[in-house]
């Protein structure tokens, strides 16, 4: 119970600090939090709004699953394979560490525009974390493990989905949510360059036409679904990890 | 250099001479991406005549200025934070799904809050690597182990001695973790808010150059700003091996 207080005070202490901003800077630039809240409520109850949240979800569903599989695919090759695993580390953590922004035109470039392109700048920010997170879970099984697996002969199927996926669902939970907020953050990214549709264009859109309050209503309902989906993960990660300990 | 490091550069060579070979042989499009040969003569060519100097020392600098904010601010935080549970507990999951929030969005009313120019730039790199910088700071302090501070305490050292002889060394290795992670960040930051809407800036002249179907221009920069982070970061993982495994011994 203490928590949750302690939790509505954070929340209350970011709305007065956000108040004050608006006091400070005006209407302008930065709409205050009850007129930007009854925007948002406006455009949830608004029919044209939904499509675009369609168009995001789509994108964002299908950049996960691929980030997801793919990562997950890569990450236990890389962690069951010691050498592979060392021979790519380095390579992956640059890879994360690079502001793949830069690649935009080539993916444009490559995929055209529409969904395809959002969706590969989706897996591409989303997929090295997955596979970073797998491969160190899997590294990190007791051997024992994995010799009495092949004391049993089990074979790789086998191998994958009784030893190593149950060993490592903890450190995945973890690796599901960064590739989460980063996947969606490159979807984002897509949308506001290169799309007519979706909430990153909405943005855009509202930036272009100096609409400050759309801008921040949308701002407000991405961040805050993006903040409560990846707090559930968290939620789930944490007890995980609990009950592994 | 170990087995892996060797492996390693060569399945980098491969891959490059691969995607030279491919581009060479038209299965990849010199509209879509043009051979890697080309694009380092580009880049040459590039560096060469100055065109792009007063761009990349530009992102250079707010990098820079954003980094020195990001750890200073993250490194204080984090230390007022230690000290009061209470806070911290509060703000737990609020830095836990930090990196949740997609922030370039925020970036439009920045500039209308700081003006077009160098700040809201820096404001971004910042908000992206004062976090990270953040949580390392506080998982360093966690892990100082209980028996040191004990030790302080029998030594009769005062607060800013156990501070700077007891804390800071033990901590020194989740520190530079928060710091390469903290450069990483406000790289993309930086670039990223450039490429979405600023007038100066290698991430400004990429977008620029992508507008006019500049594409030698382009992948200059392009392979510029991946050849520039994947030294740097490679640089800075072999130092963190390092202090990681003197930390082992």
């Amino acid at each position: 119970m203490h928590r949750k207080t302690d939790t509505l005070l954070v929340i209350v202490a970011l709305v007065a600090l956000w108040q004050v901003l608006h006091w400070i800077v005006g209407s302008v630039a930065l709409t205050a939090p009850a007129d930007t809240l009854a925007r948002a409520v406006e455009l949830l109850g608004s029919a044209t709004f939904w499509p675009h949240v369609a168009e995001t979800g789509v994108a964002l569903l299908y950049s996960l699953l691929l980030a997801v599989f793919g990562g997950l695919t890569i990450g236990i090759a890389l962690g069951i394979n010691r050498l592979a695993g060392e021979v790519a580390e380095p390579i992956l953590v640059s890879l994360y560490s690079l502001p793949k922004i830069t690649l935009y035109p080539v993916i444009l470039l490559a995929f055209g525009l529409g969904l395809s392109a959002k969706v590969a700048f989706g897996t591409i920010h989303g997929i090295i974390p997955v596979i970073i997170f797998t491969m160190n879970a899997v590294r990190t099984i007791p051997p024992v493990m994995l010799r009495s697996a092949r004391v049993m002969r089990l074979s790789p199927p086998q191998l994958v989905s009784t030893i190593i996926l149950p060993a490592a669902l903890p450190e995945l939970v973890s690796g599901l949510r960064v590739g989460f907020s980063l996947t969606l953050l490159g979807v984002l990214i897509g949308e506001m360059f290169a799309s007519q549709r979706g909430l990153g264009y909405l943005v855009m859109n509202a930036i272009g036409g100096h609409d400050v309050r759309t801008m921040m209503a949308v701002v407000l309902i991405l961040a805050t679904t993006a903040v409560l989906i990846s707090a559930g993960l968290l939620h789930i990660d944490r007890r995980m990890h609990r009950r592994a300990s | 250099m170990s087995w892996a490091g060797w492996l390693r550069l060569i399945v980098v060579t491969g891959a490059v001479l691969l995607l030279e070979v491919l581009c060479r042989a038209g299965v990849i499009a010199k509209t879509v991406l043009p051979a890697p040969s080309v694009m380092a003569g580009d880049l040459y060519r590039l560096l060469a005549s100055g065109a792009a100097s007063a761009d990349i020392g530009e992102t250079l600098g707010n990098v820079a200025m954003s980094v020195i904010a990001s750890i200073l601010l993250g490194f204080v935080g984090g230390v007022a934070i230690h000290a009061m549970p209470r806070v911290r507990r509060a703000l737990d999951p609020f830095l836990a799904t930090y990196y949740a929030v997609p922030f370039f969005v925020f970036y439009p009313v920045l500039i209308v809050i700081f003006g077009l120019g160098a700040a809201p730039i820096v404001v971004i790199g910042t908000l992206f690597g004062v976090v990270a910088m953040l949580i390392n700071t506080l998982n360093g302090l966690d892990r100082i182990p209980r028996v040191l501070l004990k030790t302080a305490r029998v030594h009769g050292m005062d607060p800013v001695r156990t501070a700077l002889m007891v804390k800071l060394p033990s901590a020194a290795p989740f520190l530079f973790t928060g710091a390469k992670l903290a450069i990483a960040y406000c790289f993309i930051g930086v670039i990223a808010a450039e490429f979405i809407m600023s007038s100066s800036g290698i991430g400004y002249s990429i977008a620029y150059a992508f507008n006019n179907f500049d594409n030698a221009r382009m992948y200059a920069l392009m392979l510029f700003i991946i050849v520039l982070v994947t030294v740097l970061n490679a640089v800075l993982f072999t130092w963190e091996r390092r202090i990681m495994q003197r930390r082992r011994r």
